[in-house]
């Protein structure tokens, strides 16, 4: 549903799939050399997964990537995600059209 | 915008009237499409007392963290009432790896409870006879698996199988559907499944095998109709197949069971379940030849709708699960589960989960509308929407058949296609404010923080230590033994539970049972669709 509404707002989108790994992601960021990278986490897997891609990307010197996040996020685990380096995080009901919004200040700001 | 102008649809789309009259019953045959509770075709409910005689199961679905702290609020759950067990597992269970496997790093006990040996299942059902208290697990790709841990400790406490009673859902279909927590690719998964039909029939004549889904597929977006009509086909891949094995239609329909969501259209929702009965009534005595009035009563378990409550204002969410559930049990459920308040933060608070049982009592004791069978049968409205969701249904199921059946239809997409289209239609629907939803659309106010369950690493540490102590008392000869005769029995066509029961009574672990599979039947990749 992400992936569509960001192609409707005229993004290039490359979506992964499910069950991806902290390395699989960036991997695939690297390759695909994009601006915007977005987690969807529902498990509450959060702050062991997030840390890890966050640490990946400096180790391959792609700090200037912004990574949001979207899912069941609580609002104190989102605050101290975001003091780590996470761009956004979306909770639930946060709508498309605000997650479209977001990426295009964002990368605007680059 | 006035009356006249705006279009009133139910929340999947279908038109309302202005109003309903005794005009829009013209149609109906009394006896062929409705007849009495208790009556082919259940339209109004598959016993003729319903509530009157027992009421539905009050079922919470739980788990979390390791096996010791989910047995303690199972406890607690019966404790206040609740009258039937139900197991959530985490992701890595789900998936059949351990808790220690590289990809389980940071979701151990974090959405469900980690279980990955026999010892796991011991701790999970310490102190709760298993001859007396009925389980139902939700487990789909590995369920052959946990059902053996089961059966194992069953037999362990002294339990004839043919006393126990249960489900496991073990409906791999709407995996490749909606939820996608499959392993194996469709056919060696269809296999696990005929396999567990199979031995359900010939060991366990009161547990039901497989719990046929809708709700999953409600919760990735599908209009209710889809709900219904993807539900009921996968029934029917299931049947055909268990019929390809030799089994009798008799000899294992009556086991088969349902799961719905109980989402927020009300009417629409009592419409759907009773369409459901309908529908498969006729499928099982036209399309099959059923003899078995068992054979032809759909019996379902209901959900409250997950996909429906808040973040914004979540003491809202108690208000739509009760009303969620009051239309369940306006629609004959045999079962159901009642969502908590904190459902978009965290899995259920002690305190949510207490009010979501309440909220069944509350319904069974206080409302009154336990006192009679249908009691909104006869409904112009009603029963029109009834004969709607059936014929919309059975147009869904009529496609899939000409496109060879379900496993061809996944194939080609077409399911997960009709999903995220109604998906992204509805969403389109809440952001121009078309559908309102109290509190995010509208209706906004600031909220008071809630108290949330928190679930840190511990329990993936506690996991993986028991683990670690677990393989070096066990057996590994004995271990290597029952994996090398799972993995001859899968080449083969011999039934896989029997040599799934010897690998878990030797305390083989999840992981190791799924991976004998894997390097049998190989793993699954979806071709992803936007």
């Amino acid at each position: 549903m992400i992936a569509r509404a960001l192609r409707d707002a005229g993004m290039e989108v490359i979506y992964t799939g499910l069950r991806q790994t902290p390395e699989m992601i960036v991997n695939a960021a690297l390759q695909e050399d994009v601006q915007v990278i977005g987690l969807s986490i529902l498990s509450g897997a959060h702050n062991a997964i997030v840390p890890r891609v966050l640490e990946l990307l400096h180790e391959n010197k792609m700090d200037d990537v912004k990574l949001i996040i979207g899912g069941i996020v609580p609002d104190e685990d989102a605050e101290e995600l975001k003091k780590q380096g996470v761009a956004a995080v979306f909770q639930p009901g946060a709508s498309l059209d605000s997650i479209v919004q977001f990426i295009r200040g964002a990368v605007a700001a680059q | 915008m006035k009356a006249a102008e705006r279009q009133f649809t139910t929340i999947s789309g279908v038109p309302i009237d202005p109003l309903y009259g005794p005009e829009h019953l013209q149609a109906i045959d009394w006896q062929h499409d409705i007849a009495a509770p208790g009556e082919f075709p259940y339209t109004r409910g598959i016993h003729r007392d319903m509530y009157r005689g027992k009421l539905w199961t009050m079922r919470q679905f739980s788990g979390f963290a390791t096996p010791e702290e989910t047995n303690r609020r199972y406890r607690y759950l019966l404790e206040q009432g609740q009258t039937g067990l139900s197991v959530a597992f985490d992701l890595p269970t789900l998936m059949g790896y351990d808790p220690d496997h590289p990809l389980s790093e940071g979701e151990v006990g974090k959405c469900g409870a980690s279980v990955c040996s026999l010892e796991d299942m011991e701790i999970l059902f310490r102190e709760i006879p298993l001859g007396d208290v009925t389980v139902s697990m939700t487990i789909n790709s590995p369920a052959a698996v946990l059902w053996a841990m089961y059966l194992a400790v069953a037999e362990q406490q002294g339990v004839d199988w043919a006393r126990l009673s249960g489900t496991i859902q073990n409906d791999i279909l709407k995996e490749y559907i909606a939820q996608k927590e499959y392993i194996f690719p469709p056919r060696p998964s269809m296999r696990l499944v005929t396999d567990t039909i199979e031995f359900g029939a010939r060991h366990t004549p009161r547990f039901n095998p497989i719990s046929i889904s809708g709700y999953h597929i409600r919760e990735a977006g599908s209009t209710a109709v889809q709900e219904l009509a993807f539900t009921l086909r996968d029934g029917i891949e299931y049947v055909d197949w268990a019929l390809e094995r030799g089994l009798a239609i008799d000899e294992f329909a009556p086991r088969l069971s349902f799961f719905f969501n109980a989402h927020s259209d009300f009417f629409e929702e009592i419409a759907k379940y009773r369409a459901a009965r309908k529908i498969w009534a006729y499928v099982m005595r036209d399309r099959y030849g059923a003899q078995s009035e068992r054979s032809h009563k759909l019996r379902f378990h209901a959900q409250t709708a997950g996909c429906s409550l808040t973040w914004q204002q979540p003491y809202n969410n108690v208000v739509r699960t009760a009303l969620q559930a009051m239309a369940a049990v306006l629609g004959g459920a045999q079962s159901l589960h009642t969502n908590s308040l904190d459902e978009a933060y965290a899995l259920p608070s002690e305190h949510a989960v207490t009010i979501a049982l309440r909220t069944q009592q509350v319904l069974a004791y206080e409302t009154g509308v336990v006192d009679t069978p249908d009691p909104l049968g006869g409904s112009y409205f009603l029963e029109s929407l009834t004969l709607e969701s059936e014929r919309a249904a059975n147009e869904y199921i009529r496609r899939i058949d000409e496109m060879g059946g379900m496993i061809a239809a996944i194939e080609a997409g077409f399911p997960q296609r009709e999903i995220a289209a109604a998906s992204y239609r509805y969403q389109r629907e809440v952001e121009a404010g078309e559908r309102v939803i109290v509190g995010v659309n509208r209706f906004q106010s600031g909220g008071e923080p809630i108290e949330l369950l928190l679930i840190d690493e511990s329990a993936g540490r506690h996991q993986s230590e028991k683990l670690s102590h677990l393989r070096k008392r066990r057996s590994q000869a004995r271990v290597d033994e029952t994996l090398d005769a799972l993995k001859r029995a899968a080449e083969g066509s011999a039934n896989t539970m029997p040599f799934i029961l010897d690998a878990v009574r030797a305390y083989a672990t999840l992981g190791e049972i799924c991976d004998a599979l894997r390097t049998v039947f190989g793993t699954y990749q979806e071709r992803t669709q936007l």
